[in-house]
């Protein structure tokens, strides 16, 4: 059992605003084990979202049990939970999320600001090395404003590995972005996926859910299947394909 | 979490919006630097004050006719003709505690020398005055009690109707000049004294022996005031004291009438000013910290706005892994920076403006270690007062709020 990473039980999620009651999650269980790279599909509103808040320890659940990497945590405090986010979990959304005027380097130092074991000296490189395994090494200065999206999405992603954490969580991380972009991201993640780390990603676009190793799929907060991806695509080979297009495109 | 970090993120959220730091900062930099310009212009006036009320002389007493009411009627001080130079002779030679005595009386008077033309004031006094009132002189010498009796045309100048009458740096002495058309010999030149706390130039002024005005100019026997002087301060009240129970019985004041004259000492006169200098003190202080109160004002204004602003940025930071203390550090550093640094800047400012209001206004003012410890200690409680619950307000958004806020 040393390989289960995420185990959630019986969660529900109320949104109680007076009479209205509104159950985005019920009786949500799941086991993950490390290594798992998972895409979660299902309708809009049907609870996706919900569901990662609470397993990337963002938001709490209304009933149920949790447990991530051992650690019981409905126990944790505030503070508990926010260490948690820093060391164990990369969190990454749709909307990159990246501090505006604020250099790629200065947003992905950001998780070693608040983690009080990581030196000066030792902040710097790290995040120069993690935007550097984004392929971003050379836009270490640049602002948001001067990236595209898909090197924002990069940025926010060297954001998210830079603490070393164990399992990374990704909000509909190419929504934004166009399909050769995305496959870029999705690169990038498989071979994340491949050194170990976990990864649990929501998207509504089937083709994206095909890098993932098994899908699970939401409906009116309940999860309703759980399968092995069967032909998985690999993001490397995707992209030379669409690179030969492009370049018979151009010759024609 | 390392305090240092948390400097680094503060100073960086701070150079990221230079324009809204520095407006911020302008509050605070209004109110200091005005708290400091106004407390040294009111303790510039107050001890101007002070300095010329001792110009007035050491333990001087002086007694001026009237009282200040007569039947019930509010008179001005000076009004009343009850003073005579016999009742001032009397004070020196039956008052011991009296040291100096001097009946002075005064008139303005057209001077002139040569082809030289010049009005100013003339006071008739006896030698006892120049000590009464500490005068000294540059050249020459002061008149005798012989040429008081004789009622001799002589006198001492001051400084500024030396230089209108003869030019800068001119020796006086021996000269004849006309004061309203009577020949008089100058005798002595007085030491400079400048300008006293009302604008009023001491050196223009002519002082001539008491008889010498009082028959050839005014032929009058009432006399202005009286100036007189204690042996010692601590016999200044006994003086007062002697002063008033003579006067009572040389001018047949009945036990229940009020006085028809006057006594009033130094300290009498350090007290009247000195409390009208508290309370100019105090409305410059408070129209000061008004403000610096605005300036605070402003502070949290712009860190609810920039609270509000920056919920995002709250929320991305909660969501990598900033604990509440962290955000609530973080915005208190960011209100302490502004309201120190602004205050830094406004004291040099307060400075600033003090000098400029002396070398141009030519008021007097004096800047006190008080007045800065005081106004820097404000700035930084506005900074934590106001900081507090702007950063309390952030530290304690949900990191999925903050996130999904528009
Ligand atoms: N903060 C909230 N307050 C009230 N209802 C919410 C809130 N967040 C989500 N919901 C509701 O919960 C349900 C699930 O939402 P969500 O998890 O965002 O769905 P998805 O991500 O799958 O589109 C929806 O019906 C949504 O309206
Ligand atoms: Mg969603």
């Amino acid at each position: 059992m040393s390989d289960l990473l995420i185990s959630v039980k019986n969660i529900c999620k109320i949104y109680g605003m007076g009479e209205i009651e509104v159950h985005a999650l019920s009786d949500v269980s799941i086991d993950i084990n490390k290594g798992e790279f998972i895409a979660i599909m299902g309708a809009s509103g049907s609870g996706k979202s919900t569901f990662m808040n609470i397993i990337g320890c963002l938001d709490r659940p209304s009933k149920g049990t949790f447990f991530l990497d051992g650690a019981d945590v409905n126990k944790l405090d505030k503070n508990q939970l926010a260490e948690f986010r820093n060391k164990k979990i990369g969190f990454i959304f749709q909307s990159f999320n990246i501090l505006a005027r604020t250099s790629a380097l200065e947003n992905v130092e950001l998780p070693l600001l608040y983690n009080s074991s990581v030196t000066n000296k030792d902040r710097k490189e790290r995040a120069y090395q993690a935007l550097r395994s984004v392929g971003l090494g050379e836009r270490q200065y640049s602002l948001p404003n001067q990236l595209s999206g898909g090197q924002q999405q990069r940025v926010a992603i060297a954001r998210a590995l830079v603490n070393e954490p164990i399992v990374i969580m990704a909000d509909e991380p190419t929504g934004n972005l166009d399909s050769r972009t995305s496959y870029e991201i999705m690169e990038i993640f498989q071979n994340l996926n491949n050194k170990g780390i976990t990864i649990v990603m929501v998207t509504h676009e089937p083709d994206i859910a095909q890098f993932a190793l098994s899908n699970i799929i939401f409906k009116d907060g309940k999860i309703i299947a759980n399968s092995p991806v069967k032909d998985r695509k690999f993001a490397t080979k995707e992209l030379d394909i669409i690179k030969k297009q492009t370049i018979v495109k151009a010759t024609a | 979490m390392k305090i240092g970090n948390l400097l680094i993120v503060a100073y960086r959220s701070l150079s990221r919006n230079k324009l809204r730091t520095f407006l911020t900062m302008l509050g605070i930099i209004i109110g200091v630097a005005s708290v400091i310009a106004m407390l040294a212009i009111g303790e510039g006036s107050k001890q101007n004050i002070q300095a010329s009320i001792s110009s007035l002389g050491t333990n001087s007493v002086m007694i001026m006719p009237g009282s200040i009411t007569q039947g019930g009627v509010h008179m001005e001080a000076g009004s009343q003709q009850s003073l005579t130079r016999e009742d001032a002779e009397a004070i020196g030679s039956k008052c011991d505690a009296v040291k100096y005595i001097s009946p002075v009386i005064q008139t303005g008077a057209q001077i002139i020398a040569g082809s030289q033309n010049w009005r100013t004031m003339v006071l008739g006094v006896f030698p006892d005055y120049f000590f009464a009132r500490n005068l000294t002189i540059q050249s020459g010498a002061v008149f005798s009690l012989l040429e008081d009796k004789a009622a001799a045309k002589v006198c001492v100048i001051g400084l500024t109707v030396s230089t209108n009458l003869f030019g800068e740096n001119a020796d006086p002495i021996g000269q004849t000049i006309r004061i309203n058309r009577i020949p008089f010999k100058i005798i002595g030149l007085l030491d400079k004294k400048g300008q006293n706390t009302f604008g009023q130039d001491q050196d223009d002024i002519i002082i001539a022996p008491f008889a010498t005005v009082q028959k050839r100019m005014l032929s009058t026997t009432n006399v202005h005031m009286v100036m007189a002087s204690a042996q010692t301060e601590a016999q200044i009240d006994e003086a007062k004291e002697q002063i008033t129970q003579l006067l009572r019985v040389r001018h047949k004041i009945l036990n229940e009438d009020d006085d028809d004259f006057m006594v009033r000492t130094q300290s009498d006169l350090s007290n009247i000013f000195g409390s009208i200098s508290k309370v100019l003190t105090i409305l410059l202080a408070s129209i000061a910290s008004i403000s610096l109160l605005v300036g605070g004002i402003g502070i949290m204004n712009i860190m609810l706005v920039s609270v509000t602003e920056r919920t995002r940025e709250i929320g991305i930071r909660l969501a990598v892994g900033a604990k509440s203390r962290d955000v609530l550090i973080q915005f208190m550093i960011e209100s302490i920076f502004i309201s120190f640094l602004g205050g830094f800047v406004g004291i040099a400012f307060g400075i600033l403006i003090s000098m400029m209001v002396a070398n141009f206004g030519g008021w007097p003012v004096s800047v006190t270690i008080f007045s800065i410890v005081l106004s820097f200690l404000f700035s930084a409680v506005v900074g934590l007062f106001f900081g507090w619950y702007p950063a309390r307000k952030a530290a304690n958004l949900n990191p999925i709020d903050a996130l999904r806020y528009e």
